[in-house]
């Protein structure tokens, strides 16, 4: 069949991630409790699910080997469940986090310039996190702040960038917000 | 047991109440192809390789997945559906990195028959040339993420008939693929069985044998039903 | 409404919604209340014998001037803009009557007052939000003092369900989820299946970009809400029931919870529900970022703990849903429309709006306009009256270029068609979609290939991937539209562009993947010469 096409490089070949750490799984008494103040329900995963993260930032493979067992669902329904949803994180957190709104009101108020500004001066692309962990750019699809369009999250705390159209400007407010500078910028 | 009559393609055909457009189909000697659906596994609906029309109806059916009801007329070939059909196979070999020539399920792939059933010699649209891994820590079988069509009939078979649940999809929409366990090694996760459904039901060759190389699979497609009658109705296929 | 008429003892209605939240609401109220201690305490007991009530209360429409505070008195209400925390003591002194200078002279407050008469506000007729904006949303006493649930308790004293579903039949109401499907039919159809457990479910996922009608309604007066879906359940016959709502509305999810927790107190949820037999447990379960789960076969599988993958229909959920069971699923609007129905009746109701889209419809206007906000109209008003009239076009003044409507599932329509009623009809006869409610208004600097691409590479990320158009075909228009904005496509992108839209059209399993296109397709259709006009030079 003239289907054909080249097998990625070996090198290239994506690693798997390895099995949870052989750590205490059902060891955690918070989660234990959660868990059974929700009712064991298996229905109830995804609320489960959002409380560990609140707990961990983040939901580590142990942890949800503990919610797996607790809630007698196999482990690839709950990492099914956990890797569907866009916000539930599978690694630790960036320290500080940015992200930016390309819902349609920002886009059209230039929530793209913002985005690309942002991309340049973190060095990196969207829904991307730093080797460093320090910072990671996101990118959000309307929150609904749409009356201060384009807009942007800095750390949780939301913010209105109306200068998108003065890139100088646009920079100097990037860096008082505490935004490092990229390579690219200077 | 009551019966409904209707037409397909021209023909007048009688099934039992309850039966799919498919089992229709096919009791008229006519075939539409399928991908996900599996006979023994819940249907899904996923390829959409078998959509038909429906007269008096502006929304294509899914065979696999719609139960037949009395007086309906269908068409399972037309020019549209042609059209559509090619389409569809195209942009299951786009997505994914099919190799026909060194698979192991060279000559056996139920994609390789659908693209010849369907006239696709090449693909419109450009391949995307993922970067998907191979997990071959399972002592008998492997998994070739390359050749996966996420036609989910491993995670069913798993789940509906042997009740290991190994299987199961990650993540969304392109990104989905195929995971065992907590995103593990196949051959870590101990609730697998090693029964071999999973390789036995898989379409092309992304799940198959460790002995067996190119063009060597030999897939057993027809177990899942027969296993589900045996288990259901008491009925053996020796 | 915003405007209320004269009251004798004046008072402030500051908005504390998502919108003006993150305007600077938050700041401003505290330094409102401050200033109006501060006030009752050196007016002394003679002067100021009644304290100032600052009340916070749900959506005052025009978002994009917020944090908006509305002044009631003797001379009717006062709307203000924008205004900061430094502002409070001098508009507070305005409201006592002891400031020293006139208020069109207060340098603290020139220029922020907002005209209440301007169209804007005029042509709203509030139905939905009748209450929002006015009642307290944490304060299910005030909510009750505004008639909140007194509905509930005629209907479940003196009408059967039947004689509820007959007048929601009546109402013409369809459903303001985005399909359109009417919703006495839909009642009727969970009410008549056999015998057995039921479900009642609002989908309060509001994922298109650019909509926030039903977050103003959680947000603003979730009392409403909460009745609306008590009578749906008790129509049906469900005793249990889900509010799902986007993890993104964080403000909402509280109040709702506020809400339903209140109303279990006041013995208006639970079981014996007014001193009826009438029992309905109502939860609140919460997404976790998947635009998909707005599907509502997705969101039955996400309340249930799944993946939030869509199904094949039928069975309906109005036949099988929840745990098998038949399950009826409203939006919040929807749902939010019934109290009103109940009270005119069905019939006060459909004859507001037009032939085939009765009553009125909640749009959210944003992007390149003027007054950014919540507009509530009859159906069937002109597109040019909500965003030229209403709107007030372009903020700099040049010409509107198009209005996109229906979100990532919808399409543009261009200005010289803005003589189109607003109903689901015209919409869908111009290749649009009245969707959610969602309105973003294109400036003449907008190319459209660049809106089609922006949108299809959100149903990209939104994608569930079960099928396989959807899940690939979309990721093929995005390269195909990439080659669009880049300026370097061919005549045969054009035609795999067309093709490949008509097929994921047509063969998607879910509304996701059945309306990717239609951004592409009513772009094309409008505005095809840009896509020409984008075609590389080797073609
Ligand atoms: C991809 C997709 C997203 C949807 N998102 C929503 C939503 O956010 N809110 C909503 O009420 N309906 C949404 N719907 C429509 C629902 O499936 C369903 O039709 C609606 O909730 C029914 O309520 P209604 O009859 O009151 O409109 C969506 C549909 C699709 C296909
Ligand atoms: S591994 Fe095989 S059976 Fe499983 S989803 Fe992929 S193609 Fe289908
Ligand atoms: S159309 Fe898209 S979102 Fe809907 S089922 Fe198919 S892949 Fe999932
Ligand atoms: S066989 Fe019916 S959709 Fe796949």
């Amino acid at each position: 069949m003239s289907a054909a096409t080249p097998v990625p490089a070996p090198g290239a070949v994506p690693q798997l991630h390895p099995q949870p750490g052989p750590g205490p799984c059902d060891g955690d008494e918070r989660i234990a409790r959660l868990i059974r103040r929700q009712g064991c329900q298996g229905d109830g995963l995804i609320e489960v699910l959002h409380q560990v993260q609140e707990i961990h930032g983040y939901l580590p493979k142990p942890a949800l080997l503990q919610v797996a067992r607790a809630l007698r669902l196999p482990l690839s329904r709950v990492y099914g469940v956990a890797s569907f949803y866009h916000l539930f994180r599978l690694q630790a957190p960036a320290t500080h986090r940015c992200a930016v709104c390309l819902g349609t009101a920002c886009f059209v108020r230039g929530g793209g310039r913002l985005a690309a500004g942002l991309q340049r001066r973190l060095g990196l692309a969207l829904n991307q996190t730093r080797d460093d962990g320090a910072w990671a750019l996101e990118q959000l699809s309307c929150i609904g702040a749409c009356g201060q369009a384009p807009v942007l999250v800095l750390d949780g705390v939301l913010f209105s960038a109306p200068l998108v159209d003065q890139p100088k400007a646009l920079d100097r407010w990037l860096t008082s917000l505490g935004l490092p500078a990229g390579v690219e910028t200077r | 047991m009551s019966v409904i009559t209707l037409q397909v393609d021209g023909r007048d055909v009688a099934v039992p109440a309850g039966s799919t457009l498919l089992q229709a189909i096919r009791a008229a000697g006519l075939s539409v192809p399928t991908l996900c659906d599996l006979e023994g596994l819940e249907p899904v609906g996923a390829c959409r390789l078998c959509l038909v029309e429906l007269e008096g109806s502006q929304r294509l059916l899914p065979a696999c997945a719609s139960e037949a009801s009395e007086g309906q007329v269908i068409r399972t070939d037309t020019a549209q559906l042609q059209g559509y059909r090619r389409m569809a196979v195209e942009l299951f070999f786009a997505e994914g990195n099919h190799v026909c020539a060194f698979c192991v399920a060279n000559g056996t792939c139920e994609l390789q028959d659908v693209a010849v059933a369907v006239g696709m010699d090449h693909s419109r649209f450009p391949y995307q040339y993922p970067q998907r891994a191979v997990d071959a820590s399972h002592p008998r079988f492997s998994l070739d993420h390359n050749r996966c069509i996420l036609c989910t009939r491993c995670v069913r078979v798993c789940d509906q008939i042997e009740g290991a649940h190994v299987w199961d999809v990650a993540e969304r929409g392109s990104d989905c693929r195929i995971v065992a366990g907590l995103d593990q090694h196949w051959g870590e996760v101990d609730a697998c069985t090693s029964c071999g459904k999973c390789v036995d039901v898989c379409p092309t060759g992304a799940l198959y044998a460790k002995e067996d190389t190119t063009a060597e699979k030999h897939p057993h497609p027809e177990r899942a039903g027969q296993l589900r009658r045996a288990r259901e109705q008491r009925q053996w296929t020796p | 409404m915003v405007a209320l008429p004269p009251c004798e003892r004046p008072r402030l209605r500051c908005c504390a919604a998502s919108g003006c939240r993150s305007a600077g609401a938050g700041p401003l109220l505290a330094a409102l209340r401050a200033a109006a201690a501060a006030g009752d305490i050196s007016a002394g007991a003679s002067a100021a014998p009644e304290p100032l009530e600052v009340r916070s209360v749900g959506c005052l429409r025009l978002c994009g001037e917020g944090p908006l505070l509305a002044w009631d008195g003797p001379e009717g209400t006062r709307l203000f803009g924008g205004l900061t925390p430094a502002a409070a003591a001098a508009l507070v002194a305005q409201v006592r009557g002891v400031a020293p200078i006139p208020l069109a002279a207060d340098p603290a407050l020139a220029g922020h007052q907002l005209d209440l008469e301007q169209p804007f506000f005029r042509l709203q007729r509030p139905l939905v939000l009748e209450g929002c904006g006015i009642v307290d949303p944490e304060c299910i006493e005030d909510a009750l003092a505004h008639g909140s649930y007194a509905q509930l308790r005629r209907v479940l004293h003196e009408l059967s369900p039947e004689q509820v579903r007959e007048q929601v039949r009546r109402s013409g109401l369809r459903g303001r989820g985005g399909g359109g499907y009417p919703t006495g039919l839909k009642w009727d159809t969970v009410a008549l299946q056999p015998p057995g457990r039921r479900y009642v479910v609002c989908n309060a996922d509001e994922g298109d970009p650019g909509a926030f009608m039903d977050r103003s309604v959680l947000e603003g007066d979730p009392h409403r809400l909460l009745e609306g879906m008590a009578i749906a359940a008790y129509a049906v016959g469900a005793d249990h029931g889900y509010l799902y709502v986007r993890a993104e509305y964080p403000l909402a999810i509280e109040r709702l919870r506020l809400a339903l927790q209140q109303a279990r107190q006041q013995g208006l949820l639970g079981s014996s529900i007014a001193g009826t037999a009438f029992a309905l447990e109502l939860e609140v379960r919460v997404g976790a970022g998947a635009y998909v789960c707005g599907e509502e076969t997705a969101l039955l599988h996400s309340i249930q703990g799944q993946r939030g993958i869509p199904r094949t229909r039928p069975p309906y959920p109005a036949q099988a849903g929840l745990w098998g069971a038949p399950t009826l699923i409203n939006n919040v609007e929807t749902l939010a429309a019934v109290p009103v129905i109940l009270r005119q009746g069905g019939d006060w109701y459909a004859a507001i709006g037009s032939e085939g889209s009765r009553g009125t419809k909640v749009f959210s206007l944003s992007g390149a306009i003027r007054h950014t906000g919540l507009v509530e109209v009859p159906m069937g008003t002109s597109l040019r009256t909500v965003v030229e009239t209403m709107g007030g076009g372009d903020p700099d003044g040049g010409a509107v270029k198009a209005v996109q409507t229906g979100g990532p599932s919808g399409g543009c329509i261009p200005a010289a068609l803005f003589d189109t009623p607003v109903d689901f009809e015209s919409l869908l006869a111009l290749g649009s979609m009245m969707g959610s409610g969602g309105m973003v208004v294109m400036g003449q600097g907008t190319a459209m290939p660049e809106v089609a691409r922006h949108f299809m590479a959100f149903s990209v990320n939104e994608s569930c991937g079960k099928c396989v158009p959807c899940r690939a075909g979309t990721v093929q228009l995005l390269a195909l539209l990439d080659r669009f904005v880049a300026q370097r496509a061919t005549a045969a992108d054009l035609e795999a562009l067309e093709a490949l839209c008509t097929m994921v059209k047509a063969t998607s399993l879910c509304g996701l993947g059945q309306a990717a296109p239609n951004p592409v397709l009513s772009t094309l259709r409008h505005f095809r010469q840009e896509y020409i006009a984008a075609l590389g030079p080797g073609s």
